[in-house]
C-alpha cells in the first residue's frame, strides 16, 4: 500500500515535471525519409535538424526526427505519434509527395499546422480547409519545368524525348512538362519508362535514339539518373541533355561522370551559391545554410534537399515569435497563431528564394527560387 | 524495329541474362542442398560491387565490420561449445578462423592504401571480404535451424535479406555507386559497337560455369554435394557433414554472387537494394528450372534477360510487369506436367 501511494507521488511529480517543461518548449515533429528509396533525399535533410539553433526568440524548441523509410503508412503513423503523444506544435514532413499528401488529412484533423519538403504542387494546390494547415518548402515541379522547357526554346529545340522513373516522381514530371513543352510548341517524339533499380535502360535509349530528338529530359532523382544518360552518350546521342532538379547531389556528379558534361538542370539557387552575384539577396541566406552544412558533413556534401529542410525552420523562426505573443506552445489555439503567422510571411530570404505567402499561396516562392545550372568540369555552374 | 537495333537488345539482354543465370544457379545449388531458398542471394551482388567501390575510392568498406562482428559471434558459440564439451584443443583452430583471419584482413586493409593497388588484387580483397559472409551466414542463421520446415527456413532468409538491405544502407549510404570497366576494349560488329566489358561479363559467366560442372563432376567436395542434394539422410550415412555441405555451398553462393556483383559494377550503378531485384530475376530463372535443374535455370534465366531487353524497348513502363508475369504461365506448365510430392 506504501509502496503503491509513493509510486503513485512520484509519478505524478514526475507528470508535473514534464507537463511544466513541455508547456514551456515549442515542440516540432519530424517525420522524414532517412531510409528506403527516399534515402538520398532524407539523410541531408536529418543531418540538416542536427544543425538547427535550440530556441527561437528565447524559447526553447526541441525537434523530433523519425525516420518513414519512404513508406506512406509509416509517415501517417508517425504523424498521428507526434501529435497524440508528443503534442507538437508543427509537424515537418515528409521527403516524398505521396508521403506528405497522406498526412495532410492527419495534421488537419488535429488542427496542427505542417510544412511539407516534398515537390508535388498537389500538397497544397487547390487550397480547401484541409489544405489551410499545410505548407511547403520546396519549388513545384512546374516551376522547374517552365524553366527548363524555356530553356530549350530559348536553344532552337523543336523536340524532345523524355525518359523518367516509373513512379510518382517520373509521372509527375511528365505530367507537368508534357503540358508546357504542347504550349510552347515543342514536340514531344517519346515517352520512355525506367525503373531506380534497373541495371540497363538499351531498350528505352534505342527507341529515343529512333526518333531523333533535338534533347532529351531525365525525369529521375538522385543516382538513378546518370543510367540513362551515360547508355545515351554510350550509343553516341549527340543532342541536349536536361535532368531534373532531383539530381542535384554531389553522388550524381560523382557516378555519371564524364558523361554527364553538358548536362542542363533547373535547380534551387543554393546549389551555386557562391556563383551567384553579390546583389542576389538570396546568397548570403543560401550560404549560410552551405557552409554550417559543410563545416559539419565535409566539404561539398552539401545538397538541395537538406536546404528544403533549413528553409522549413526558417518560416518557424519568423512566425513563431508573432505566435507567442497570442499563446502559450502547446495548445491549440498556439497552432492556430502558428498557421496564421505562417500564411503571412512575407519577404523572408531562404537558401532557396524568397517566401511570400498568401491565403491562396502556400509555398510562395517566385522566379527567384531558380536557377539554370549547367554541368561544367565535374561541378555545377550556374547559366547566366 | 530493325536488325540493328534487335541485335543490340539482344546483346544487352544475353549481357544481363548471364548475371541472371550465374546467380539462378547459386540458388539452385544452395535450395537443392539446404532447402534454403536463399533470398538474400541478390545482397552479395550489391556487396560485392559496393565493397570494391569503397576500397577504389580509398575508403574502408563498412562489409569489414560485419566481418569482424559475425566471426567474433561464431568464435563465442563455438567456442563456448567447445569448453562445455571440455575439447580444449579445438579453440585454438576456432580462434584462428573466425577471429585471426577476418582481423588479419581487417589490418592489411587499414595498413595499405588499397586505392592504389592493381585492379585484380582489388578484385581479390572485395572478394575475400564477401564470400567469408556466406557461410558465416549458414552457420549463425541457419544451421541452428537446419531440420526445420521450408517455410521455416524461408521466413528465416526473408529476416537475413532485411537485416543485409539495413546493414548495406549503413555501411555505404543511399547513393549508388560504379566501378571504372575492367577493359576500354571496344570491338566493331558491324556498324554497331560491341563494349569490351559485356563480352568480359558474358565470357566470365561461361567460365564459371563450366568450372562449376567440373567442380561438381570431378571433385571430392562437388560429389558431396550433389549427394546432400540428392538424399540428405543417405549423403549423412555415408559420412558426409550435413554442415559441411552447407557452408560449403553458402560459400559458393556467396562467391557467386560477389563475383557477379563485381562484372556488373562497371555497365550499371549498384545502390544497397539492387541487389534484390537482380536476385529476384534470377530467382525467376531459377523458378524455371524447378529449383532443381540447372541447365534450365541457366537458360531461363536468359530468357529472362532477353525478355527484359526487348520489353524495355516495346513497353518500358511495364517491363517488371512483363518479366514476372512470365513466373505464372512456367509454374502452371510445371503443376500440370509434374507430379506433386508431399515433403516429408
Amino acid at each position: 500500500m506504501r509502496v503503491k501511494l509513493s509510486i503513485a507521488m512520484l509519478l505524478a511529480v514526475l507528470g508535473a515535471a514534464l507537463g511544466t517543461s513541455a508547456q514551456a518548449d515549442i515542440n516540432v515533429g519530424v517525420t522524414l525519409s532517412a531510409t528506403g528509396p527516399a534515402a538520398s533525399l532524407g539523410i541531408p535533410e536529418k543531418n540538416t535538424f542536427a544543425l538547427l539553433p535550440v530556441t527561437i526568440a528565447g524559447q526553447k524548441v526541441n525537434y523530433l526526427v523519425l525516420d518513414d523509410a519512404s513508406d506512406t503508412t509509416t509517415a501517417v503513423k508517425n504523424t498521428r505519434k507526434l501529435i497524440a503523444e508528443h503534442k507538437v506544435d508543427l509537424v515537418i514532413g515528409s521527403t516524398t509527395s505521396p508521403n506528405s499528401l497522406a498526412m495532410i488529412d492527419v495534421v488537419a484533423e488535429a488542427e496542427t499546422p505542417m510544412i511539407a519538403m516534398a515537390a508535388s504542387a498537389r500538397i497544397i494546390e487547390p487550397m480547401d480547409a484541409k489544405r489551410a494547415w499545410v505548407f511547403k518548402t520546396p519549388q513545384n515541379d512546374a516551376q522547374m519545368a517552365t524553366a527548363i522547357v524555356q530553356h530549350m526554346s530559348n536553344n532552337n529545340v523543336k523536340t524532345v524525348a523524355y525518359i523518367g522513373f516509373a513512379d510518382a516522381y517520373g509521372e509527375g514530371w511528365w505530367n507537368e512538362f508534357s503540358k508546357i513543352a504542347e504550349l510552347r510548341k515543342i514536340q514531344v517524339v517519346a515517352n520512355e519508362r525506367f525503373n531506380r533499380a534497373d541495371t540497363s535502360v538499351t531498350g528505352q535509349v534505342l527507341k529515343i535514339l529512333a526518333a531523333r530528338p533535338d534533347a532529351v529530359l531525365v525525369g529521375g532523382a538522385g543516382t538513378p539518373a546518370a543510367l540513362p544518360q551515360k547508355s545515351l552518350k554510350e550509343k553516341g546521342y549527340k543532342g541536349l541533355l536536361y535532368q531534373t532538379h532531383g539530381v542535384a547531389n554531389a553522388d550524381f556528379l560523382r557516378v555519371c561522370g564524364k558523361d554527364c558534361e553538358g548536362t542542363y538542370l533547373p535547380a534551387g539557387p543554393v546549389l551555386v551559391a557562391a556563383q551567384l552575384p553579390e546583389s542576389n539577396p538570396i546568397k548570403k541566406a543560401a550560404l549560410e545554410y552551405v557552409n554550417k552544412y559543410e563545416a559539419v558533413n565535409g566539404r561539398s556534401s552539401v545538397s538541395t534537399f537538406g536546404a528544403h529542410a533549413w528553409d522549413a525552420s526558417k518560416l518557424l523562426a519568423s512566425a513563431a515569435p508573432e505566435a507567442l505573443k497570442k499563446a502559450q506552445p502547446g495548445t491549440p489555439e498556439f497552432r492556430r497563431a502558428l498557421r496564421d503567422a505562417l500564411e503571412k510571411t512575407t519577404n523572408l530570404t531562404v537558401a532557396h528564394g524568397v517566401f511570400n505567402m498568401s491565403p491562396q499561396d502556400h509555398l510562395g516562392f517566385d522566379q527567384r527560387a531558380r536557377v539554370m545550372v549547367k554541368i561544367e568540369g565535374g561541378t555545377w555552374k550556374l547559366v547566366q | 524495329m530493325d536488325l540493328q537495333i534487335a541485335l543490340l537488345l539482344g546483346q544487352d539482354g544475353v549481357t544481363n541474362g548471364a548475371i541472371y543465370a550465374l546467380l539462378a544457379l547459386a540458388l539452385v545449388l544452395v535450395f537443392a542442398v539446404t532447402r534454403v531458398i536463399f533470398i538474400p542471394q541478390g545482397e552479395f551482388v550489391a556487396l560485392g560491387a559496393l565493397s570494391l567501390a569503397s576500397l577504389q575510392a580509398d575508403r574502408l568498406p563498412g562489409t569489414v565490420w560485419l566481418l569482424l562482428a559475425m566471426g567474433a559471434l561464431i568464435a563465442l558459440i563455438d567456442g563456448s561449445t567447445a569448453l562445455r564439451e571440455r575439447r580444449y584443443r579445438r579453440l585454438p583452430l576456432i580462434l584462428l578462423v573466425n577471429c585471426g583471419a577476418p582481423l588479419l584482413l581487417a589490418a592489411t586493409l587499414l595498413a595499405v592504401s588499397s586505392a592504389g593497388l592493381p585492379l585484380p588484387v582489388q578484385v581479390l580483397l572485395a572478394l575475400m571480404l564477401v564470400v567469408p559472409l556466406g557461410p558465416m551466414l549458414y552457420r549463425l542463421a541457419y544451421q541452428p535451424v537446419a531440420e526445420a520446415s521450408v517455410l521455416v527456413l524461408l521466413i528465416v532468409s526473408v529476416a537475413v535479406h532485411v537485416t543485409l538491405i539495413g546493414l548495406g544502407l549503413f555501411f555505404f549510404g543511399a547513393e549508388g555507386s560504379r566501378t571504372p570497366a575492367f577493359t576500354d576494349v571496344s570491338f566493331e560488329v558491324g556498324d554497331t559497337t560491341l563494349q569490351g566489358q559485356t563480352v568480359l561479363v558474358l565470357v566470365a559467366s561461361v567460365l564459371l560455369i563450366v568450372g562449376l560442372y567440373f567442380f561438381f563432376e570431378r571433385t571430392l567436395y562437388g560429389k558431396a554435394l550433389r549427394a546432400t542434394a540428392m538424399n540428405r539422410t543417405g549423403a549423412r550415412l555415408m559420412g558426409i557433414s550435413a554442415n559441411l555441405a552447407g557452408m560449403l555451398s553458402f560459400t559458393l553462393a556467396a562467391a557467386i554472387g560477389a563475383f557477379s556483383g563485381i562484372l556488373i559494377s562497371p555497365i550499371t550503378t549498384i545502390y544497397y537494394d539492387s541487389g534484390f531485384l537482380i536476385g529476384l530475376k534470377g530467382f525467376v530463372g531459377a523458378i524455371i528450372g524447378g529449383l532443381a535443374s540447372y541447365p534450365v535455370a541457366a537458360a531461363g534465366a536468359v530468357l529472362v534477360g532477353l525478355l527484359e531487353s526487348y520489353s524495355s524497348f516495346w513497353a518500358s513502363a511495364f517491363k517488371e510487369v512483363i518479366v514476372f508475369t512470365l513466373i505464372i504461365p512456367v509454374l502452371l506448365w510445371r503443376s500440370l506436367k509434374t507430379q506433386h510430392v508431399e515433403e516429408g
